[in-house]
């Protein structure tokens, strides 16, 4: 055990993931040992992301202003919808460079076990968002998993009747892995959505 | 590390860590499982979807200290392939997967009967041919039966009586004559009785029959069956109240799965 601050701050980093008492030690030691202006600099960025960064009003992802940085751009295009479950996902696809549609975050999957239903999600949000007509094609980028694809179903369910096209990442097997060690599901996936060679 | 076989239904997953999974298992000789999946999050997992909830699949283990590591998985029957693109499916198997795992208590008890019960009552709901609501509320009773909670359709729960009575108690454990009937006891229509007692003998023509001819017994029936499971196993199911239970025409998951495995000729 450390005197005060010391010990203080090793418990708050021992709160982080992936961070154990063990690591906790050794950043706590090095920010002692660092230079104050660096440390410093750490301290105030942690202090503004609590103040400043909000979320969306229209698309729910993590954002400095009242609107993101996505749903501000004229040049994205407006009638183009991708649905994600967290804020990770726009990043993920945003650095696909394939994608020059706008967003909404859903905050998670549907997953009863979990006690998270349809009601927890931003769906009520987004079926406003769609009321003025100006979405045509909404892609469904929910995790390629059970929650993920319930999820999809769900939502599919609740905007085939607004008469939107209505899409689905594909799935099928990774860039770089071996046929041998597909798993059934995917690798029925990656049949049943086989192209024809020679487009 | 001593490894082990086992077959097993995945339950229920807890990430871990960065790229790992605790996966909740009820297997055929060792009851209730915890393992460790590693780097099952990651695209290019091994596991694929061998481990996602509702999978059947046969597993090598590795004992360890606290937790045990799932070192190879193949699957058996990919129950989950076909539950994600139903939602009424899902959400009732969701509710079998929790109340198999609150049956079941101890960790590597065995647990047959349950288990077997499990798998009997997913392969009924991707099967297709029956309501997923009917095959929710039926596992329900039987698996409550299996763990010794047995509710009782004809004979008094209290004197044992032949029936058939028209009061029903969960605290009880059935339906009471009028004698043995204390305060609070439902009265729910004789036809829910019948739908009840269809359903945990799995008579499933006269479920069918009831459901057609008595609307109003098999909700109240659903209803009774919620609230007898909720009283047994002390605090309600998260899973419950998301149940969607719109009555539908059959639309097999069976040939659902189908669809998602087309059979490719030879010849191309």
């Amino acid at each position: 055990m450390y005197e005060g601050v010391v010990q203080d701050l090793i418990d708050e980093l021992g709160r982080l993931p992936g961070v154990g008492p063990k690591g906790a030690q050794r950043i706590a030691f090095h920010l002692l040992a660092a230079d104050p202006t660096d440390v410093r600099r750490l301290a105030e960025a942690l202090v503004e992301v609590t103040v400043k960064v909000k979320f969306c009003k229209t698309c729910f992802n993590v954002s400095s202003e009242d609107h993101c940085r996505i749903c501000r751009d004229p040049r994205r295009d407006p009638s183009v919808l991708c649905l994600v479950e967290e804020y990770k996902d726009v990043v993920a696809i945003e650095r696909t460079r394939e994608f020059r549609g706008r967003y909404h975050v859903l905050g998670g999957a549907i997953s009863p076990i979990d006690g998270i239903g349809p009601e927890q999600l931003h769906i009520r949000e987004l079926m406003v968002r769609l009321a003025d007509g100006a979405v045509t094609e909404v892609i469904l980028a929910t995790d390629p998993n059970l929650e993920g694809e319930a999820t999809a179903t769900y939502l599919t369910r609740m905007l085939k009747p607004l008469g939107l096209r209505v899409t689905r990442l594909a799935s099928g097997l990774p860039v770089g892995g071996d046929l041998e060690y597909a798993d059934e599901v995917t690798l029925g996936r990656a049949f049943a959505g086989r192209r024809s060679a020679d487009d | 590390m001593p490894l082990y076989r086992d077959e097993a239904v995945v339950l229920r997953t807890h990430k871990l860590g960065e790229a790992d999974r605790i996966i909740t298992l009820l297997s055929r000789r060792h009851g209730r499982l915890r393992a460790v999946a590693r780097g099952v999050r990651r695209t290019t997992s091994r596991w694929g979807s061998r481990l996602e909830p509702f999978a059947h699949v046969d597993l090598q283990l590795a004992e360890g200290r606290s937790l045990d590591t799932i070192t190879q998985a193949e699957t058996l029957t990919p129950f989950g392939a076909g539950m994600g693109g139903d939602y009424q499916c899902y959400t009732a198997g969701t509710v079998m997967l929790e109340t198999a795992e609150r049956l079941v208590t101890e960790d590597k008890e065995p647990a047959v009967q349950q288990f077997l019960l499990l798998v009997g009552g997913l392969r009924a709901m991707t099967g297709g041919e029956r309501q997923p609501g009917h095959v929710l509320d039926s596992y329900l009773l039987r698996s409550l039966a299996v763990a010794g909670y047995a509710p009782t359709f004809l004979h008094c729960a209290g004197c044992g009586l032949e029936g058939p009575h028209r009061y029903f108690n969960h605290a009880a454990g059935g339906v009471l004559c009028v004698t043995c009937r204390v305060p609070g006891s439902a009265s729910p229509a004789p036809a829910t009785i019948l739908m009840m007692s269809a359903l945990l003998t799995g008579d499933w023509n006269e479920v069918e029959r009831l459901s057609t001819t008595e609307p109003r017994a098999e909700r109240e029936a659903t209803g009774i069956v919620s609230a007898y499971l909720s009283w047994h196993l002390e605090r309600g199911l998260r899973s419950l109240p998301y149940v969607d239970r719109a009555r539908r025409e059959a639309t097999p998951v069976g040939a659902l799965l189908e669809d998602r495995f087309p059979v490719i000729p030879a010849d191309g």
